[in-house]
């Protein structure tokens, strides 16, 4: 287990750094200048653009710069915006915001998700399953900025339940309707796919065993059939952590969330380069040890899956 | 030996201002500050700013509004854009070139340092010197000793003459040079900026109406909390208790805030709601020409564009756009159509400039035009006008291609461009082979600044590469004018040049938008779109 862990990680450096390069060529690639873009509709003195690129190395070859950039990120530096704030105060104050958003928004998936995917593959057919369907339909036609503006609207303006955006350092009650929202997403597929599994594990031999040995409903369906059909929703909640993170860029945008969606957004329209590629990397960095945890959460779902020596 | 005060200058453009506008403000409330000071705190929105909050690195609205209201500069501009004294006692020209300027005694700055003529010299050059690298430098370039060629750390038309006075040398006369003085690039700046630059753009101090709540009132992204400056003792003192100042990323999250009451003024609207804010805020509503303008400019280097062939064109196509369908229709009526070059608001505009017939929308004059322009040589290709699409354009781009398709019978489509950086460079580094969308947002408030930094030859933002040397004697005549007032006549003659020339073809004026909650009063939108949030009261 430990050495699987080790692999793991050691894998990942090649992927980080690979992931950079292609961010840092990417953003580089981008056409126009974001110096002249700075001064709006006027055209600036050349003298002091060329100040202005020099000072963030703008002037230099690809290679140079991101080499600089990489050097430096050895150096813990990870650059400043054109705001002079530092990009790891940015990450810092940034991330723990959209961290949060998604993971309550990932425990509405599993809590909401998971429990009426469960309830319509127990009773399949049946009145619940139906409405269930229809219901996760609607959410999955709809686009998000849809239902986080009628949600927004109706919830918020007209009903006054939530406060309309969130408010100073992101507090948890202001983040429960973006995070419902950003749920709504995902949350067809959940219960599609738990639905799915459950009516699959009801047939296995093993929930039958444990039925004939008298075994109570109460304890068959919680332990024998959910805990054996959560491993392809939860492999699904993992790959959907990564896109809840960057799928929040509408709905912090919309919600006014101080998170990573919003600043990447606006680093790319303005130009920022370090910022792009600090937050894409620790994006990148997120996603690999969410993953890493749900493969090892695998065997404890199933104690039959075992990791390699 | 004629000394001439700035102050009574000033009243002169107070009345003509108030004039102007009397025609267009009708929701504006017209009594400020009867209540009384509150204690309550606006809360408005805004942008993250883009730069540290250096009075001469912020050329964008975010920091704008926050280095407006935490600085006070030798002059501020009223609604109107009419010029007051605010720390200077007195500015004074014999010949509009050097000007003897004379602050208000026993001003201090937030952190208890005296406001001197030092605090104005100082932060001047630095933030004209080429090292520095200062977005706002250009500010800069009329005063004697500028450079964009070395870096000069002591200007030699700066003169300090003792703590209260210092003394300008221009490196020619302009008259208009006082009007500029309210812009926030000529802030003072106290020694503490010395010590660490970049630190003081994250926590200014300056001598404004307002100041930072504290260390760390900038919540990056989140907002920015200032709180009233007790040492202000100026004209724009404080009605209210605070500003609070939330950043947005979105303003349909701003409006959903307006609506949800966490927000009292909002000085921008979405483009969802231009369409319902005026009923839906009925009263607590502003929607008036402000000084920022649209124009498409063609370049004579294009094809077609040139001479008289080019003149007969740029009519054709200016006669063939119906500026009132598309000012209603996509914007709502959230822009004005355009009757001159420069913006309603500043003062000694006029809408009959002889020559300003060619904005009206006249198909047949159109169509005459361009046979004329046929016959010297006929057009072939397509008109095609470059628009960056991460902005809103694209709607009015492809409305003005329309009615030139019809109304002139050619090809032509809009021509997107992905980002604004992207056509900024094109623009800047003269790549770009269409006409392309332009607009100017004034700097302070003043004629010669729509026309002089865009249409004079190689002037900074001449992207045209105009060049009329009809024009620029004009433009040098207002300039040297005895006072503002005496150069107006000047500025509109050279107006008239351009509406036979069209460098630039304008569209419409961009117009304040705005709206505010029940729980305020006394809400005004200035000259620039920014509301004076110093006199707005809130009730508790």
């Amino acid at each position: 287990m430990a050495g699987y862990i080790v692999r793991r990680v050691l894998q990942a450096i090649p992927v980080l750094l690979g992931t950079t390069f292609l961010i840092y060529f990417m953003v580089f690639a981008l056409p126009g200048d974001p110096v002249v873009a700075l001064f709006g509709e006027k055209t600036p003195p050349p003298q002091v653009v060329e100040q202005l690129r020099e000072r963030y190395n703008l002037d230099k070859p690809f290679i140079v710069q991101y080499l600089i950039f990489l050097g430096n990120i050895f150096r813990g530096d990870l650059g400043v915006s054109f705001s002079g704030q530092p990009v790891a105060d940015i990450l810092a104050q940034t991330f723990p915001v959209t961290l949060r958003l998604a993971a309550l928004s990932t425990f509405f998936l599993m809590v909401g998700g998971i429990g009426v995917g469960l309830i319509s593959g127990l009773r399949k057919g049946g009145v619940f399953d139906a409405s269930a369907l229809v219901v996760s339909l609607i959410f999955i036609s709809l686009p998000i900025f849809v239902v986080a503006f009628v949600a927004q609207y109706v919830f918020a303006i007209q009903l006054g339940w939530f406060r309309t955006t969130v408010g100073v350092g992101a507090p948890w009650q202001d983040l429960i309707l973006p995070a419902l929202v950003l749920a709504t997403a995902s949350f067809a597929q959940i219960v599609r796919l738990t639905r799915a599994s459950v009516i699959e594990t009801e047939g296995q031999d093993f929930v039958r065993t444990a039925a004939s040995k008298g075994l109570s409903r109460n304890r068959i369906v919680p332990v024998h059939i959910l805990r054996n059909s959560l491993i392809p929703v939860v492999t699904y909640l993992a790959v959907d952590f990564g896109t809840l993170m960057v799928g929040a860029v509408v709905t912090e945008g919309i919600f006014n969330v101080p998170g990573v969606g919003r600043t990447v957004y606006q680093a790319i329209i303005r130009g920022e380069n370090p910022t792009v590629v600090a937050f894409v990397t620790v994006m990148v960095l997120i996603y690999l040890v969410v993953n890493l945890l749900i493969d090892l959460l695998y065997a404890v779902l199933d104690p039959r899956i075992r990791y390699a020596k | 030996m004629k000394i001439k005060r700035f102050g009574v200058a000033a009243i002169a453009l107070a009345a003509a201002g108030a004039l102007t506008l009397s025609g267009c403000t009708s929701g504006s409330p017209e009594s400020t500050g009867e209540a009384g000071a509150s204690t309550a705190v606006i809360t408005t929105n805004s942008t993250e700013p883009q730069n540290p909050l250096i009075p001469t690195n912020t050329n964008e609205v975010g920091g704008g509004l926050i280095v407006d209201n935490i600085f006070a500069g030798l002059v501020y501009y009223d609604a109107e854009g009419a010029v007051h004294n605010e720390v200077a006692e007195s500015i004074e020209t014999e010949d509009s070139q050097t000007y003897t300027i004379k602050i208000k005694p026993d001003q201090t700055f937030t952190n208890g340092e005296p406001v001197t003529a030092e605090s104005f010299v100082n932060a001047w050059n630095y933030g004209a010197a080429l090292d520095n690298a200062q977005l706002s430098s250009y500010f800069f370039e009329s005063i004697e000793g500028f450079s964009y060629d070395e870096n000069v750390e002591e200007m030699s038309g700066l003169t300090v003459v003792d703590d209260l006075t210092f003394e300008v040398k221009l490196s020619q006369p302009e008259s208009d040079f006082p009007l500029r003085l309210g812009y926030s690039a000529f802030a003072p700046l106290p020694d503490a900026a010395w010590e660490d630059i970049e630190a003081f753009g994250e926590n200014p101090i300056g001598n404004g109406p307002y100041m930072f709540d504290g260390e760390g009132a900038w919540a990056h992204n989140e907002r920015i909390d200032l709180v009233v400056n007790p040492d202000y003792d100026g004209p724009r003192a404080p009605q209210n208790g605070g500003l609070d100042v939330i950043l947005y990323a979105d303003l349909d999250a701003a409006y959903a805030d307006l609506q949800g009451g966490n927000v009292d003024v909002l000085q921008d609207l979405p483009e969802s709601a231009l369409a319902t804010f005026e009923t839906e805020f009925e009263g607590r509503s502003v929607n008036q020409p402000a000084a920022a303008n649209a124009t498409i400019t063609i370049p004579a280097r294009l094809p077609h564009f040139d001479g008289d062939e080019g003149k007969l064109r740029r009519a054709a196509i200016s006669h063939a756009i119906n500026r009132e369908e598309i000012t209603e229709v996509i914007y709502s009526g959230t822009r004005t159509p355009a009757k001159d070059f420069t913006s309603p608001v500043i003062a000694g505009y006029s809408e009959d400039i002889p020559g300003s017939e060619v904005l009206e929308f006249d198909v047949d004059a159109a169509k005459d035009l361009w046979a004329q322009a046929d016959a010297i040589a006929p057009w072939d290709g397509s008109f095609q006008l470059a628009y960056n699409a991460d902005g809103p354009n694209q709607g009015w781009v492809d409305a003005v291609a329309n009615q030139l398709k019809n109304n002139l019978g050619i090809e032509a489509a809009g021509a997107p461009v992905p980002t604004f950086a992207e056509l900024r460079t094109a623009v800047t580094d003269r790549t770009i082979q269409t006409p392309f969308r332009t607009g100017w947002q004034g700097d302070y408030p003043s004629l010669s600044n729509f026309l002089a930094p865009i249409f004079g030859t190689d002037a900074g933002s001449n992207d045209g590469d105009y060049s009329s040397p009809e024009f620029d004697a004009l433009m040098s005549e207002g300039l040297g004018a005895a006072d503002v007032e005496a150069g107006i006549e000047s500025f509109q003659q050279a107006q008239e040049i351009l509406f036979e020339d069209l460098p630039a073809i304008p569209l419409w004026y961009t117009n304040t938008a705005g709206a505010w909650g029940e729980q305020v009063e006394n809400v005004e939108f200035g000259w620039n779109t920014v509301p004076l949030y110093h006199q707005i009261t809130k009730s508790e």
